[in-house]
């Protein structure tokens, strides 16, 4: 009783001398962990906000309203498509400005506009002939020099030999702006239009076509045999040291590097199979290898988590093993396969290495209309702006890395909410 | 795993036979272009103007490197194999041996014009540089002769070469030796650098090129030349960091950069259009592509998209090539090449 008591004071006394020391502890982890987090939002905040304040720029574009006289003595309806529209629009421009006379000086002016102007000029005309012989008001993009002098991006103040537009086009810019002819709205031809090599028409569409009809075909694969691979392992594989090998196997193989299967899918499936370069289906197919290791493991821990006793309860009613893994194991553990495959697709979206190899970084004016044509994907895309001279692909780049995020995030905000939505607990 | 393994291989070998199906139904109908970064900005625009002004399926355009799409090149005949390729160098006697032994026996060549090789430097740099090619040399080379002897290059600074020059540190941001620039630098610069340099004249090994070639190739491996990846912005963007540090890049980089940058006089001369097309300007490279006889009239649109490339519009000076940088040939070297390129002439054995 005695010694009972001594012992509780000392344990008591030990206690009380050392929780400070152990609260201070505490309190440093606390501090330690929000520390952490700070770092990130940190790390991520300048990531977003240096992309964001270098990419805004390239949401809008500066157009121009002019009106554009059809002249019939250009433009012959009968032999269209062809026909001189640049002259149409350089005698629209020479409207505006009389004072122009040289050819050099005309060409100059020209340049104001967008290369792609004179294109969108006929098809205009091809598609209603009626506007020939009258004068059309037409809402056109500016090329890329003056994109970036509306936007401040060119410095005034810079020798005249150092700047991309001289005093004059920078005077007559002035002018055309203060007659109030000059917008910039919503640049729709970012996501709208394929590659180009002028900034101001250079869009996201044939990657983004390029990147839905790779992740559909890696879903098509990756998706069924991942699920396959998980329920044979998971639901009928013996435990044993084979069991254990493909186990680890699988956890290597989705810690291979990305650019390995590239180079795989360029001997394989590009060598040997004689498939096309640069086709969304061999993309498709390279990403699907990358994922496949990710639907497995997240297949197999959804499928785990599930309590035995909903599968000895189907046991006991005379279900067939086959019959409890289609009837309530697979039903119950999909919200979880599915958060796991649709984060393995988020890494694939993202992922450029194997892309690169198969040739999937090249530079093709039109999207593609199916897996079999030529194409780019996002990040390839991205990585192809960055490459390009221009000035106005520094700002491009920035804001395909942004959409390429939006999309990133709309993928995972869709995981979570899966799990949130449909996730029991036991 | 064997299961793993067979579902995989199963699926793999269902979805390949069902692509090779669906693409032997389809005859391509999109021209296939690999080869030189340098050459792509050009080919990019004459296949976005052929297709914006024939409404034919657009090409597809991929930059590979001049070697890489050599090789890509002469893998074959057929509709698996690219019909063009760019190349910032004429096409090596190993690279047409392969083509000759792989039955791609009918090529043309077709020299498009010159690119200029410029160094440049951050407009922040208050000097005035105006190096001479034996200065370049003396400053990037892995050896150059000391004291009589062939030595580890030990300039750090470029007033150790030439006191006249300004005391900073020598640091040149440089393309690898995958690429058709470095061997186009190493060539144009470095070597004729290597000639002129008294020590080695006096020994009268500059008239031995094999000598050259095999002493003077090297660039420095310990700090001063950095090779910098095929990016060229990220260049451009580090000069701009860095004030003294130089970089070595084509004419178009530098013309699309001049308010940041300017360039490094050689031998007194600035890189501009005139001086890269007469020749003033001592480094500058000739600019080739090379297409497949075989496959015009057969690939849709592939003898247009030549002459396309071939038209005045597109090749002569103020044309829309010379817009991005390419300078043109003289009038007649043109008249003749495009005769030639578009007939088809068969290239000579190199």
């Amino acid at each position: 009783m005695v010694a009972d008591k001594i012992g509780h004071t000392a344990i008591s006394d030990i206690v009380a001398a050392n929780l400070p020391r152990r609260k201070r502890k505490q309190g440093i982890l606390v501090i330690l962990g929000i520390g952490a987090i700070l770092t990130a939002f940190l790390m991520l905040f300048i990531l977003v906000s240096s992309l964001f304040f270098s990419g805004y720029h390239a949401f809008t574009q500066t157009h121009a309203e002019i009106d554009v006289f059809v002249d019939p003595e250009v433009i012959d309806a009968n032999k269209l498509p062809r026909g001189n529209f640049r002259e149409l629009l350089t005698n629209a421009l020479i409207e505006i400005f009389p004072e122009v006379e040289s050819r050099s000086e005309k060409t100059e002016l020209y340049r104001m506009l967008s290369h792609g102007t004179q294109f969108q000029l006929r098809d205009m005309i091809v598609s209603d002939l009626s506007v020939i012989g009258t004068t059309v008001t037409m809402k056109v993009p500016l090329s890329d020099p003056f994109d970036q002098l509306n936007k401040g991006l060119i410095d005034r103040k810079t020798p005249e030999e150092q700047r991309r537009v001289n005093n004059q086009q920078i005077s007559q810019f002035d002018r055309l702006s203060a007659t109030g002819v000059i917008s910039a709205p919503f640049n729709w031809n970012l996501l709208t239009n394929p590659d180009s090599r002028f900034p101001e028409l250079a869009g996201l569409r044939g990657a983004l076509i390029g990147s839905f009809w790779a992740l559909l075909i890696c879903f098509l694969l990756s998706f069924p045999v991942g699920i396959g691979a998980a329920i044979y392992l998971e639901e009928f594989a013996p435990k044993n040291r084979i069991s254990d090998l493909i186990e680890v196997s699988i956890n290597n193989l989705a810690a291979v590097p990305s650019v390995v299967f590239g180079l795989l899918a360029l001997a394989v499936f590009i060598g040997w199979f004689g498939m096309p370069r640069s086709a969304p289906f061999v993309g498709g197919m390279t990403l699907a290898l990358m994922t496949m290791p990710t639907v497995i493991i997240a297949a197999r821990a959804a499928m785990k988590s599930i309590p035995n006793s909903i599968r000895e309860a189907a046991l006991g009613v005379g279900a067939s093993r086959q019959q409890v893994v289609f009837g309530h194991v697979l039903p119950l553990a999909m919200p979880g396969i599915l958060t796991g495959t649709i984060i393995g697709l988020a890494q694939a979206l993202g992922e450029t290495a194997p892309l690169l190899l198969i040739g999937m970084n090249a530079f093709i004016t039109s999207a593609p209309a199916g897996p079999f044509d030529s194409s780019t994907a996002l990040p390839t895309q991205i990585f192809i702006w960055a490459d390009s001279p221009e000035r106005g692909f520094v700002s491009r780049t920035s804001a395909a890395i942004l959409v390429l995020l939006g999309f990133l995030i709309a993928m995972n905000s869709l995981a979570i909410f899966l799990r949130r939505q449909f996730e029991r607990n036991w | 795993m064997l299961l793993l393994n067979e579902c995989a291989k199963a699926g793999v070998i269902g979805l390949a036979a069902a692509a090779v199906g669906a693409v032997a139904a389809s005859a391509r109908d999109q021209i296939q272009i690999v080869g030189s970064s340098t050459v792509f900005p050009y080919t990019q625009a004459v296949s976005e103007q052929f297709s914006n002004m024939s409404g034919a399926a657009s090409p597809v355009v991929e930059s590979t490197g001049t070697g890489g799409g050599m090789k890509l090149f002469c893998a074959g005949i057929g509709e698996s194999h690219p019909d063009l390729t760019g190349a910032s160098r004429s096409m090596k006697s190993s690279e047409y041996e392969l083509c000759q032994s792989n039955g791609v026996t009918d090529v043309t060549e077709a020299l498009i014009g010159f690119d200029g090789l410029s160094i440049a430097i951050s407009r922040d740099n208050s000097a005035d540089w105006d190096l001479t090619l034996e200065e370049i040399f003396l400053a990037l080379a892995a050896q150059i002769p000391v004291d009589g002897k062939m030595q580890d290059n030990p300039h750090q600074k470029w007033s150790d070469i030439n006191p006249d020059l300004p005391d900073s540190p020598i640091l040149a941001f440089g393309p690898p030796p995958t690429s058709g620039t470095r061997d186009a630098f190493v060539e144009l610069a470095m070597h004729v650098g290597c000639e002129s340099h008294p020590w080695i004249k006096e020994q009268g090994l500059a008239e031995d090129s094999g000598w050259v070639k095999e002493n003077c190739s090297r660039m420095r491996q310990d700090g001063p030349f950095v090779e910098a990846g095929e990016n060229d912005n990220l260049i451009v963007q580090r000069l701009n960091a860095d004030t003294t540090a130089m970089g070595i890049f084509g004419y178009s980089f530098l013309y699309e950069n001049l308010d940041t940058l300017k360039p490094v006089k050689i031998n007194g001369v600035s890189p501009d259009v005139e001086t890269i097309g007469d020749n003033s300007y001592p480094i500058s490279r000739p600019l080739y592509f090379y297409t497949k006889n075989a496959h015009r009239g057969v690939i849709q649109g592939l003898q247009e998209f030549i002459e396309e490339y071939m038209s005045e519009e597109a090749l002569a000076p103020g044309g829309y090539l010379s817009e991005r940088g390419l300078v043109a040939l003289n009038d007649s070297d043109r008249a003749a090449l495009q005769e030639a390129v578009i007939t088809g002439q068969t290239m000579n054995a190199k």
